[in-house]
């Protein structure tokens, strides 16, 4: 079956084609085509993953099975594509199939109506086959194309309702800042081709094979830094970018303008996952850098924004946007456990995340669907009208709350904590905080939409359909237990994933964890801080809202400037507001320069400049040139005039001037010989 | 075919031409139908040559393929000397197949269609000379004969301002082969009486730098800087475009700026390569400043047709920064041969998707009378075809992978990468800026509440799709396998390379 892998980004790629030919004549105006599509990658995904961990082709192929085409020649030499099955890539295709499959169910319910429905699902497909691209991709300019083509997806889905002022806007705003990140993306990919001569990730000539040989340093503004941690910092940026990591988280908010399903494969689960999934895959690059410099930039940034994002969720009033915060932290999370060495523990978040925070994407859809409103302000008790959404959301958030044995956000956050522990404190304090505060901001979303009383009484609220409900089922099961597979008392996952980084890097990063004293395992203190951290933030939120002992009236001339601050997110886009706007004025200060300066002063100036000299030629030539012409035939005419008085006609005057010419022909003639004239009169005279 | 192919391809649509004359006026059916059909006969013959043309066969200036020289003017040693190489071949490709669209396009042309079509059949003969010709007087007299046609179809067929801007275009052009001009007879007489480029490549008159090569390479780089255009000779494009009609513009686009690199790549390039490396910083400086300069200036226009011609501004940027990184010696040859592959596929990318824009600007202006991008909003919903085909080419044109324009800007960005870094890291500004201007426009042409003024506004018609899609097919074709023409641009890279040393 593995031979088969190429077909599972290319199956949804053959619906998208389907559904974009035909559209509404397809059974289920597209619907069908596409989760028949992305079943099937699913199938293969499953079969493929149970061959590779139960049937042994993990061994048969040597941890690795990769397919290398040629592509394009390059000076005597070819760059190539490929695809490659491994661990990391298995992990990722079960998240990305089922996570997609499970949404695009979803989706036949939510989006029922819509008047671009086969459209949407069309998108849908591509997006996914986009993502599986990516994931299966052995070549870092095929991932930059998946990369690239995932983002597209991403701008048209949140512009999907295009009328509305606000989507269109988001979706130029996802587009452009990702593609800041990208830009850093493609200068590191360009940075490793030249280095090692190769686009390919593996074997022989790959670029993890030669990446010791990436020596030297770099100024980088003051700083001096190795070459190798550049080419990780580069790639970073383009993790930074996809994961809306600070600094350019500020796109992820604004992206809830697309249909919520939306938000929950692209901007929960999947793509704002693939910044992650980057790190993991080039983790050898990363590792390479023994300065470590690369990583400790990616483990503060991370750390930063899993508490700055957090912070920020506690004062929205939006469902989504909530979410999306509390995502952005999360994926904070995960990148930070990439920097502190966590290879294994960021990918079993990322898996674990993806179902849980999918899940409750789902069931802030099935709320807006409801409800048919987005603000919590306006919720309230939605507990007994809407039960399987209220259960299936409370067992996600208690996931992502990181409850310890019951739930798999709990082993997934346990590991991150562990490794952050011994290897980087500081980092392992934002951590604890950022776990108080994801509980403390989740409870807050929980108690203010479905407990209570209902604060709005013009809504009637509904359950939503079967067709809705069963995805958001299926996915709060995996969240509870999808972390079974990788608990630290039998670590299957990470078994199975250290290995991907192939022999040299896995001892690399053995070497690097051990130094700090790292050992596996369960650690009671760990998990006791973890657990009070996350239990503190749910008690501070049930003594403010569920049971209002402490009244937010009375905090308020406390906090008052604080929750200003936050609720405003720290005035970042406020910030880029400013920049963008300088960015256009020198765009119009550019085009003045080009209208005025250069096509106006220089070009026309040249062209006035030549009018005006061909006027004064044209002067000079009217009046002197064309003068001197004019004098010349005066003189003709004149001349003539003064001929044409000869011209009478009458033959006796002729005959008079003709005499008269002889004599005067006569005089000179004898005039002319004078000295003759003078030797007659001396003949004579003799 | 033989050798006669190329005075067949070139002189083709010149007989169509006369052939055309000797319809009445009033049967514009037969008219548009004739020059249509008979414009595919070229079409046809650029596929040929284009697999018929082998990779290992004769390169410049070794030889060319197909190749005729006959005496023209032997008192003068003037040839009529013509043959093609992996450097002109996909640029005659792109000329056939635009004029055939064109002329499809341009079939709801009412004002004189007779004298419209003469004109375009005869501006097609001139182009695909200029990529046929090997001999200089006749590169040329083809040279200065597509200038004329497109004087006139700007001037007679443009927009409100058409006789300014085809003086303008006119002049500035004109300009610009004085200097030609005179620097090409510089080459013939200090290079052995000779106007056969083959031979003035061999011979590289001015090899030893002097004051007079110095001379010669600039008159000879700003007539072909004008037609690119570069910084600061772009001045004219805005104008001739905006005023141009819309099978002009996508000429104009298309194949009359690819005139300008192809000079550089024909002739300076091989005939003063010393030069050509000497200079290589400030054209690279020059390149970059377009790049940058072009997106943001394009980011200001309020103009649709406007936007579009800026962007070609910064796009053409990439083709003469590749060429420039290309003729830095010290560089390691596989980052100068990448930044000359890239500067080739940007050519032919840009042939492809800026051509696509103006005919998807034109197809709106005929709708809505205006090009003013506050104007229009909303169309997405009213128009789904037009704004996916106009989504699609926005897209290739800043860069998306899967398109052409991203394997071109990868090529000369890696290029040059190798060969300077900071380069490379400024001409990503340009790229994020292009996004940024790129989006805009589709914002604020497709999206947002429909206005009112275009609730009735037809959708893109089979016509208009026709003279698109193949143009769209090719980007994506290109995009994704893009392995048989990087192999043809591999081909005359090398060649070139051979020749800077």
């Amino acid at each position: 079956m593995i031979e088969y892998a190429w077909l599972i980004p290319v199956l949804p790629v053959i619906a998208f084609a389907l559904i974009i030919a035909f559209g509404r004549k397809l059974h289920g105006e597209g619907a069908s085509v596409a989760i028949g599509g992305m079943l099937a990658s699913l199938v293969i995904s499953f079969t493929i993953a149970a061959q590779w961990f139960l049937g042994g082709a993990s061994k048969l192929h040597d941890g690795l099975y990769s397919v290398v085409i040629p592509w394009m020649p390059v000076a005597g030499k070819t760059i190539d594509m490929g695809f490659s099955v491994d661990a990391l890539t298995i992990v990722m295709l079960i998240v990305v199939t089922v996570v997609a499959s499970m949404i695009m169910i979803y989706s036949i319910g939510y989006m029922h109506g819509d008047k671009r429905y086969p459209r949407y699902f069309a998108y849908l497909s591509l997006f996914s086959a986009a993502m599986l691209a990516l994931v299966v991709a052995n070549n870092i300019l095929l991932m930059f194309m998946s990369w690239e083509l995932v983002g597209l997806t991403s701008y048209l889905l949140i512009g999907f309702w295009f009328e509305k002022p606000s989507a269109m806007r988001a979706c130029k705003k996802a587009f452009l800042v990702t593609r800041v990140g990208d830009v850093g993306f493609l200068a590191g990919m360009i940075l490793l081709y030249l280095q090692t001569g190769s686009m390919n990730l593996f074997g022989e000539a790959g670029v993890f094979e030669h990446l010791n040989e990436i020596q030297g340093f770099v100024h980088v503004g003051p700083w001096m830094i190795p070459l190798i941690a550049l080419a990780g910092l580069l790639l970073f940026c383009g993790a930074v970018g996809k994961s809306a990591q600070f600094p350019l988280h500020v796109w992820l908010p604004d992206a809830m303008e697309g249909p919520t399903p939306v938000s929950a494969l692209i901007h929960a689960a999947t793509m704002v996952a693939a910044g992650v999934y980057l790190i993991a895959r080039m983790y050898p690059v990363f590792l390479a850098d023994t300065s470590h410099i690369a990583l400790n930039v990616v483990a503060y940034t991370g750390a930063f924004t899993a508490l700055f994002a957090a912070s920020i969720g506690i004062a929205q009033n939006d469902i989504k946007r909530i979410l999306a915060y509390s995502t952005v932290s999360q994926l904070g999370y995960m990148v930070m456990a990439l920097g502190v060495f966590g290879y294994a523990a960021a990918m079993f978040h990322l898996m674990t995340h993806a179902f849980f925070k999918a899940q409750l994407f789902l069931g802030s859809g099935s709320v807006i669907h409801g409800t048919g409103t987005q603000d919590i302000r306006e919720m309230g008790g939605l507990r007994k009208k809407m039960p399987w959404t209220y259960w299936t959301f409370l067992i996600s958030t208690l996931s992502l709350c990181g409850i310890p044995f019951v739930t798999a956000g709990g082993w997934s956050k346990e590991e991150i904590l562990t490794v952050a522990f011994f290897t980087n404190k500081p980092v392992f304090i934002a951590a604890v905080i950022g776990a108080f505060t994801t509980a403390f901001y989740m409870f807050r979303l929980v108690y203010k939409t479905f407990h209570g009383e209902p604060r709005n009484h013009e809504i009637h609220v509904h359950e939503s359909p079967k067709v809705m409900l069963v995805p958001m089922v299926v996915l709060a099961t995996l969240a509870v237990v999808a972390g079974y597979v990788g608990t630290p008392f039998a670590n299957g996952f990470e078994h199975n994933l250290a290995p991907v980084l192939g022999e040299h890097y896995e001892k690399a990063l053995k070497t690097a964890l051990e130094s700090s004293g790292f050992h596996a395992g369960f650690h009671w203190n760990i998990f006791w801080i973890g657990t009070l951290a996350a239990l503190s933030g749910i008690g501070l939120a049930t003594i403010i809202w569920l049971k209002p002992i402490l009244k937010i009236e009375k905090l308020e001339p406390a906090f008052g400037w604080l929750a200003k601050i936050v609720e405003n997110k720290y005035y970042i886009d406020e910030i880029y507001q400013a920049t963008i706007i300088r960015a256009l004025m020198l765009a119009a200060a550019m085009y003045w320069f080009d209208k005025w300066v250069i096509d106006y002063c220089i070009v026309n100036g040249v062209g006035y400049l030549s009018l005006i000299l061909a006027q004064i030629w044209g002067w000079f030539d009217n009046n002197i040139i064309d003068g001197l012409v004019n004098l010349s035939g005066w003189m003709t005419g004149f001349g003539g005039r003064v001929l044409r008085q000869f011209q009478t006609g009458v033959s006796q005057q002729y005959i008079f001037l003709m005499v008269v010419a002889l004599v005067l022909m006569s005089i000179v003639f004898l005039v002319g010989h004078l000295s003759e004239v003078k030797w007659v009169i001396g003949f004579f005279q003799q | 075919m033989g050798n006669w192919v190329l005075p067949a391809i070139t002189f083709l649509p010149l007989a169509a031409a006369v052939i055309l004359m000797f319809i009445p006026k009033e049967r514009v059916g037969a008219i548009r139908m004739l020059s249509i059909v008979l414009s595919l006969i070229p079409l046809g013959i650029s596929i040929w040559l284009w697999a018929a043309c082998s990779h290992a066969g004769a390169q410049f200036p070794n030889g060319a393929q197909f190749g005729i020289d006959i005496p023209w003017i032997p008192a003068l040693g003037v040839g009529f000397t013509m043959g093609v190489d992996s450097l002109s071949i996909p640029l005659i490709f792109l000329t056939t197949l635009l004029t055939t669209l064109c002329l499809i396009y341009s079939t709801i042309i009412e004002v004189r269609p007779k004298e419209y079509f003469w004109m375009f059949l005869l501006l097609e003969t001139g182009m695909v000379g200029v990529f046929t010709s090997l001999d200089f007087i006749l590169f040329f007299v083809f040279w200065e004969l597509s200038l004329v046609p497109m004087y006139f179809l700007i001037g007679i067929w443009g927009g409100p301002r058409r006789e300014y801007a085809a003086i303008k275009f006119f002049l500035y052009t004109m300009i610009g082969s004085m200097g030609m001009l005179l620097a090409i007879l510089a080459l013939y007489f200090n290079g052995g009486h000779t106007f056969n480029m083959l031979a003035l490549a061999k011979a590289q008159p001015f090899a030893s730098a002097s004051l007079a090569g110095a001379l010669v390479f600039w008159g000879l780089f700003v007539g072909f800087a004008i037609k690119v255009p570069m910084w600061p000779f772009h001045t004219w494009l805005p104008d001739a475009h905006v005023e141009a009609p819309t099978a002009g513009s996508v000429i104009l686009a298309g194949v009359l700026l690819k005139m300008g690199s192809y000079g550089f790549m024909r002739v300076l390039m091989p005939m003063m390569p010393q030069q050509f490396t000497a200079y290589w910083k400030f054209i690279a400086a020059l390149a970059l400043i377009a790049i940058i300069y072009g997106a943001f200036v394009a980011m200001a226009q309020t103009d649709l047709k406007k936007l579009i011609a800026y962007s070609s501004v910064g796009h053409m940027g990439f083709v003469t920064l590749g060429c420039a990184m290309a003729a830095n010696l010290k560089a390691p040859e596989v980052s100068r041969v990448m930044a000359l592959n890239g500067a080739q596929m940007q050519a032919f990318s840009h042939g492809l998707i800026t051509s696509a824009l103006f005919f998807l600007v034109g197809v709106v202006y005929e709708r809505a009378h205006t090009r003013d991008l506050a104007a229009f909003g909303g169309l997405g919903a009213r128009v789904p075809v037009y704004a996916g085909m106009l989504a699609f080419c926005s897209f290739a044109s800043l860069g998306l992978p899967g398109m052409t324009g991203f394997i071109a800007e990868l090529s000369v960005l890696t290029g040059t990468y190798g060969i300077s870094p900071l380069f490379a890291g400024l001409a990503l500004i340009g790229i994020v800026v292009t996004a940024a201007y790129m989006l805009w426009m589709i914002q604020r042409v497709l999206f947002g509440k429909l206005n009112p003024k275009y609730e009735k506004m037809p959708d893109a018609d089979a016509r208009e799709i026709i003279s698109i899609a193949p143009l769209m097919a090719l980007m994506l074709f290109f995009g994704i396998i893009p392995g048989p023409i990087m192999n043809f641009f591999n081909t005359a890279s090398k060649a070139m390379l051979g020749l800077l040393k």
